[in-house]
C-alpha cells in the first residue's frame, strides 16, 4: 500500500535541547501507526511538526502528499487531530464548538449540522450536544474532541494519548471507535503510554527515544528480536529499547539547567 | 474574502465565549462603572465641596461675628452648606480637634479683629490646614481665603466710600467709585464654552482611553495566552486558515469589548456626572477607533513573546503602569518634570487623551487633532508591522 506519511531526517531543536533527532520513517495508507515512546522522548514534538503546529530544524516529511513546510495548509486539510490537551471551549455547547472548527475548516452550516450528528450519535453524545462543555467528565469531553476533529472527515487521524485518564468503559468505547474508523479507510497515528492499547489497536509500531527511532516494523516482528523472553509483550519491546530508567520531560530539562541528578528504577535521586 | 469569514468566526467565537463567562461578564461590566463613580465622586473640586466640617474659634463680636456667618452660610451647590462649622475656643483647640481627624480644617478670628479694623489697622484671620488630607485641605483653604478676601473687600469699600463722601461731591460721585479704587483691575474669566470645568471632566477622557488601552492591551494578550495555555489555540492553528486571520479576529472581539467598556464610560460620563461632549461625537468614535489601532499591535507583541497568561499579564502591567502616569490622565503633564515631559511624548496613550480632551472639552475639530491623529496612525502602523509577522513565527516556533 502507498505511503500517506513520509518522514526524513526530521529534526526539531529547542536551542541546545535535541528533541527529535533526524528521524526517517514511512507510514502507509489506512494503518494504524503506533508512535510510542517515554516521556520527553520526541513523540508530541513529531506529531507537532506533523500537523504543522511546529515548525522543523531541518529535515522534510510529505503528510497525504503534501510537504508540511511548504504547503502547510494542504496538509491541514486532510489530517485530524486529538492533541494531548482537549481543543473544546469549556463555555460553549458541543454544537457552537463543532460548528465554530467546522467554519474554519471551510464547511457549511448544514454540512456541519449533518456530520456532528453523524459522530456525535456515533460517540453516544448526541443528548448532551446543547449543553455546556464545562459540565462534562473528561471521558464526555474526549468523545467530543474526537467527533471535534473527524468533522472534516480527515484521511489520516493523529490521536496523542486519546485514553489518558479515562474509565475502562470509555477507553473501550473509544479503542472499539478507532479500530471502527480505520476499517472505514482512515489512517490513525496512535501515541499511547498504554503498550496493551499499543499492541491490540497496532499494524505498525515506531518507538523512539532520546529524539532518535530505536524501533520500527510490526508488533510481531518487534516481538521476535526480545532476548531471553518466551513469549514477549510489546511491553518488552519497548523496556529492551527504551531502558528501565524513569524518564520525564520536566526532570530533563531541569537537569539540564541544574546539573546531573538522574532518577533511578527505583525513583531515587543520585 | 475567506480571511474576513475566517476572523469574523473567531472574533464571533470570542465573544459568544465570553458573554457565557459571568465572572469575567461581571468584571467586565462593573470594572468601568466602579472606575467612573470612584473618580467621580472622590477626586474633589470646588463644586462637589458639601458639608466638610471645619472648626472656628471667634473670640470676636461684631465683624468676627459677620465673617462666621459668611463661612456657615456659603452654598457651593444649591441648597447645600459647604461648611458644617464646630465652635472652638481657641486656636490650639481647632488643632486639637484637626489632629483627632474630628474636622479638616478651621478658622481663627483673634478677639482684636474688629478693633483692628475699626482703628484702621489690619487685622489678621489664620486658616488651619488639615495636612494629613492634602487635596481637600487644598480646595477647603482656597475657599476659606476666597470667603475672607470677599469679606476683606466689603469693609474696604465701605471705608473707601466713607472717606470719598467727604471729598467729593455728592453729585459728581460714580457710584463703582469707591470698589474701582479697591479693585481697579477686575479679572474676567471666559471660556470657551459656558460653565466651570471640573477635575472629573479632565479625568473622563483620560479614563476612557485608559479602559479601552487596558481592554485592548491586556484583553488580547490574556485571549491568546489562554488558549495557548489550554491547547484550543491549536485547534485554530490546525485548520486550513491564515494566521493574519487568527490575529485579526482576536483583535477584533477585543476591539468591541474595548468599545462596549469605552460607550459605558461615556455614557456614566454624560448622563450620571454631567460631562458634556462639545466637540463631535462622531469625532470621539473615531478617536477611539484610532486608540484601539493604535494599540493592537502592542497586545500582539506582548502575545507572541509570553507563552503564558501570567508572563503576559506582568508584561502588560510594566507598560500599563508608566502610562497611566505619564499620559497625563490624571495629572497634567505641564506639571511634570522636563524630561518626564519628553518621555511622555513617547506614549500613544498621550496623544489619545490629548485629543479627546480636546474635542470633549474644548470642541475641537479635525484640524486641531491633527498631529495626534497622526501620531496614532503611525504608531498603530508601525506596532502591527512588527508585531504580525513576529506573531505568525513564534506561534508555529
Amino acid at each position: 500500500m502507498a505511503d500517506i506519511i513520509k518522514v526524513k531526517n526530521l529534526t526539531k531543536k529547542f536551542k541546545s535541547l535535541v528533541a527529535v533527532d533526524s528521524i526517517s520513517f514511512q507510514v502507509k495508507k489506512g494503518e494504524i501507526f503506533g508512535f510510542l515512546g517515554p516521556n520527553g522522548a520526541g513523540k508530541s514534538t513529531t506529531i507537532r511538526m506533523l500537523t504543522t503546529l511546529t515548525r522543523p530544524t531541518s529535515g522534510s516529511a510529505e503528510v497525504a502528499g503534501y510537504d508540511i513546510v511548504k504547503q502547510p495548509d494542504e496538509v491541514r486539510s486532510h489530517i485530524g487531530l486529538v492533541a494531548e490537551k482537549i481543543i473544546l471551549y469549556d463555555h460553549l455547547t458541543p454544537s457552537e464548538n463543532l460548528q465554530f472548527f467546522g467554519r474554519l475548516n471551510g464547511l457549511t452550516v448544514e454540512e456541519i449540522n449533518k456530520r456532528a450528528d453523524k459522530w456525535l450519535k456515533r460517540l453516544k453524545m448526541e443528548e448532551w450536544k446543547n449543553l455546556q462543555v464545562g459540565t462534562f467528565s473528561t471521558g464526555m469531553k474526549q468523545r467530543i474532541n474526537i467527533a471535534r476533529a473527524l468533522l472534516t472527515e480527515p484521511d489520516i487521524l493523529f490521536l496523542d494519548e486519546p485514553t489518558l485518564g479515562l474509565d475502562p468503559q470509555t477507553t473501550y468505547m473509544i479503542k472499539t471507535f478507532i479500530t471502527e474508523l480505520n476499517k472505514q479507510g482512515v489512517t490513525i497515528i496512535l501515541t499511547t503510554h498504554d503498550m496493551y492499547e499499543a499492541e491490540a489497536l497496532s499494524d505498525r509500531v515506531a518507538i523512539i527515544d532520546h529524539g532518535k527511532i530505536v524501533a520500527l516494523g510490526t508488533v510481531e516482528e518487534l516481538k521476535k528480536k526480545v532476548k531471553n523472553k518466551k513469549s514477549p509483550t510489546l511491553e518488552d519491546v519497548f523496556l529492551e529499547k527504551t531502558g528501565f530508567e524513569v524518564r520525564d520531560k520536566i526532570g530533563k530539562m531541569a537537569a539540564m539547567h541544574r546539573g546531573p541528578h538522574r532518577i533511578t528504577q527505583n525513583n531515587r535521586v543520585r | 474574502m475567506k480571511i474576513l469569514n475566517d476572523l469574523c468566526q473567531i472574533a464571533k467565537k470570542d465573544l459568544l465565549e465570553f458573554s457565557r463567562d459571568r465572572i469575567r461578564l461581571a468584571t467586565f461590566i462593573i470594572m468601568p462603572i466602579f472606575m467612573m463613580l470612584l473618580t467621580g465622586y472622590i477626586f474633589p473640586n470646588q463644586n462637589s465641596l458639601k458639608n466638610i466640617p471645619i472648626g472656628i474659634a471667634n473670640q470676636n463680636s461684631e465683624y468676627g461675628n459677620q465673617l462666621v456667618e459668611a463661612i456657615s452660610n456659603l452654598e457651593l451647590t444649591a441648597n447645600t452648606k459647604a461648611f458644617l462649622v464646630k465652635n472652638y475656643s481657641d486656636i490650639d483647640a481647632i488643632k486639637e480637634a484637626v489632629k483627632k481627624q474630628e474636622i479638616n480644617g478651621g478658622v481663627y478670628i483673634p478677639n482684636n479683629f474688629s478693633e483692628l479694623i475699626k482703628t484702621n489697622q489690619q487685622a489678621e484671620v489664620t486658616i488651619i490646614e488639615d495636612q494629613a488630607n492634602p487635596q481637600i485641605s487644598a480646595v477647603t483653604s482656597q475657599v476659606l481665603s476666597q470667603v475672607v478676601n470677599g469679606f476683606s473687600q466689603a469693609i474696604a469699600t465701605q471705608k473707601a466710600k466713607a472717606i470719598l463722601v467727604n471729598k467729593i461731591p455728592a453729585g459728581n460721585q460714580n457710584p463703582n467709585l469707591a470698589a474701582s479704587i479697591i479693585q481697579p483691575i477686575l479679572t474676567k474669566i471666559e471660556g470657551l464654552f459656558p460653565g466651570d470645568t471640573t477635575y472629573f471632566e479632565f479625568v473622563a477622557p483620560g479614563i476612557i482611553a485608559m479602559i479601552v488601552m487596558t481592554a485592548v492591551l491586556t484583553g488580547l494578550a490574556a485571549s491568546i495566552s489562554r488558549e495557548k495555555e489550554q491547547g484550543t489555540l491549536d485547534g485554530i492553528l490546525v485548520s486550513p486558515i491564515s494566521r493574519l486571520a487568527i490575529i485579526l479576529g482576536k483583535a477584533l472581539s477585543q476591539s468591541i469589548r474595548g468599545l462596549i467598556q469605552g460607550a459605558i464610560v461615556m455614557l456614566l460620563a454624560v448622563f450620571l456626572f454631567g460631562v458634556h461632549i462639545n466637540g463631535s461625537i462622531i469625532l470621539v468614535v473615531l478617536l477611539l477607533l484610532l486608540g484601539v489601532f493604535s494599540f493592537v499591535g502592542l497586545g500582539i507583541l506582548v502575545s507572541a513573546i509570553a507563552s503564558e497568561q501570567e508572563t503576559a499579564t506582568q508584561l502588560l502591567f510594566m507598560f500599563q503602569f508608566p502610562m497611566l502616569f505619564l499620559s497625563g490622565a490624571f495629572f497634567p503633564i505641564q506639571q511634570m518634570p522636563k524630561f518626564m515631559q519628553i518621555i511622555s511624548r513617547l506614549i500613544p496613550l498621550r496623544y489619545e487623551i490629548d485629543a479627546l480632551r480636546k474635542v470633549i472639552v474644548l470642541g475641537a475639530g479635525v484640524s486641531a487633532v491633527r498631529t495626534e491623529l497622526l501620531v496614532l496612525i503611525i504608531f498603530g502602523a508601525a506596532t502591527l508591522a512588527i508585531a504580525v509577522p513576529l506573531f505568525k513565527k513564534m506561534i508555529t516556533r
